[in-house]
């Protein structure tokens, strides 16, 4: 009973430490070559556009709601002790340094993790990767490094765009809503907001495109066979591309506080 | 003795996955220009011959030699190198499917030479068109095609570059007989067109008599059998027999049945 207990804690954490290896040497293998030609350009683009461009209306709609949201729960935090005027910088603070990249992130890992995971582990199982091998193509090159350069690129720039677009949320509550006087909400947006506020933000979402993109290619790539196979591979490149975002948001978040 | 050159020479392959034995002993040797046929019960270890062959499977023992040169654990380079003597046909295809039939079949044409796409079309649909497709296809994404045309068309992408060595898994399956025989002849037509030595895996005892100078039964992981395509159906050895034949009882299905009951 307890030496059955204890054999499925050791199997556990082997197996886990294995995965862990496994994962690591993807990830080597996978920037070592993304940066030795030969460059797919057109793979790239695809990917930029898939990334970049067609998630613009997820992370659009979500920052500006988050953004909007905001501004309601900060305003009646702050009126309780009369500092209704701290909400337009709570809210340009809070979207640019925290919500802004993770919620893209989160937005994007659902959307484009799947999507990743589910057309390279079909491309496993119907023999695709290794007709691509057999056809003087190295899959890391072709299919694995232009989706992780375009998830590395393309974050920080959806990011960008969503901050705007959240603080955007925050002024029309408080303009509309609220009755704060635009002029002043937008001063009092940009009084205390500084550059690395933003920067922060934008090397977080580097850091989560880059894993989303990751985990999509690691779990399709090791898809099992059939549907199903590609089923658990879409699941676990979600889920496990989730939770490591969560995870490097407080990583990067306390290496830059400390 | 004067021995014709080996173009591929297997000897003594062995690979285990887990505690699963898949090969444990297969010699084969196919002259300069001849066609092989792998023939064997589904799981008996024809496919993992071919992925060692290609590179795909290491090996656990033994070795693999093409002109002489071996191929078992060589270098990246000197696989890339070898892989572009090869032209492999996968068993359902494996198409590209996100790219038009043109790029499907000139993919390594374009990766290893500069070709204009103006070219690089006219390539392709020249090579369809040989292979009795029109030449409107070449605009066309695989999943656009019935079975028989992606068989075509995977034949297509395997030729397309002039290998010397050309592989096929299943060529046939899933066609109907008259497709199946025209895919058989197209594959003869190629071989010889090409001069190509060629490895085909095959449960279709019919094609195997049409395409195959010498055949090789495996069984278990070994080879039981080898020789030219003419004996194969008087080898005298059981399973052979009983699997050329087709026949529903013999030392095979006994096999199975008594696997099945003793749970091995």
């Amino acid at each position: 009973m307890i030496l059955g207990l204890i054999r499925n804690i050791g199997q556990a954490s082997l197996s886990f430490m294995a995965a862990v290896g496994k994962i690591s040497l993807f990830t080597f293998a996978a920037v070592r070559w993304s940066v030795a030609p030969p460059f797919y350009g057109r793979q790239l683009g695809r990917q930029i556009l898939d990334i970049g461009f067609f998630s613009l209306p997820v992370v659009g709609l979500t920052t500006l709601f988050s953004g909007m949201v905001l501004a309601l729960q900060s305003y009646t935090g702050f009126a309780r002790f009369s500092a209704e005027d701290t909400v337009a910088t709570v809210v340009v603070l809070s979207v640019t340094r925290e919500l802004g990249p993770v919620l893209a992130g989160l937005m994007v890992a659902g959307r484009i993790g799947a999507s990743m995971a589910a057309e390279i582990g079909t491309m496993r199982v119907t023999d695709q990767i290794d007709a691509l091998d057999t056809l003087s193509t190295r899959p890391m090159q072709y299919l694995v490094a232009p989706r992780l350069i375009a998830g590395t690129l393309c974050l920080p720039l959806l990011v960008l765009i969503g901050d705007i677009i959240g603080v955007l949320g925050g002024y029309l509550v408080g303009v509309y809503q609220l009755n704060f006087n635009p002029s002043l909400y937008l001063s009092r947006t940009l009084q205390y907001l500084e550059f690395s506020d933003v920067t922060l933000g934008l090397v977080k979402a580097a850091v989560f495109g880059f894993l989303i993109a990751l985990m999509g290619c690691y779990h399709g790539y090791h898809s099992g066979r059939g549907a199903e196979g590609v089923g658990v591979a879409t699941t676990n490149a979600v889920v496990s591309s989730s939770i490591l975002i969560l995870i490097a948001n407080y990583l990067v978040t306390a290496l830059f506080f400390g | 003795m004067v021995k014709n050159p080996s173009k591929i020479e297997i000897s003594q392959l062995a690979k285990t996955f887990g505690s699963k034995v898949v090969l444990s002993d297969i010699s084969l040797s196919i002259p300069a220009g001849q066609s092989l046929c792998i023939i064997g019960t589904s799981g008996c270890g024809k496919s993992v011959t071919l992925k060692c062959l290609l590179g795909l499977i290491t090996p656990d023992t033994g070795s693999i030699k093409i002109d002489g040169k071996e191929t078992v654990s060589q270098s990246r380079t000197h696989r890339e190198e070898m892989l572009r003597r090869f032209g492999m046909t996968f068993q359902f295809g494996a198409l590209f499917d996100s790219l038009p039939i043109w790029q499907n079949i000139t993919f390594r044409l374009r990766q290893n030479t500069y070709l204009s796409r103006q070219k690089a079309r006219e390539a392709a649909a020249e090579i369809v068109v040989q292979l009795g497709l029109e030449a409107r296809v070449i605009d066309q994404y695989p999943a656009e095609l019935s079975g028989g045309m992606q068989k075509r068309v995977a034949l297509a992408r395997a030729i397309a570059d002039k290998p010397e060595i050309l592989l096929f898994d299943e060529p046939t399956s899933g066609l109907d007989p008259i497709t199946g025989g025209v895919i058989d002849n197209l594959i003869l037509d190629s071989v010889r067109r090409l001069g190509a030595t060629a490895l085909t895996i095959s449960h279709d005892m019919a094609s195997v008599r049409r395409i195959a100078d010498q055949v090789a039964m495996i069984h278990k992981g070994r080879v039981i059998w080898s020789g030219p395509s003419t004996q194969m159906f008087d080898s005298g050895i059981a399973e052979v027999d009983q699997f050329v034949h087709g026949h529903a009882q013999g030392p095979l299905t006994d096999e199975a049945i008594l696997a099945a009951k003793t749970g091995v």
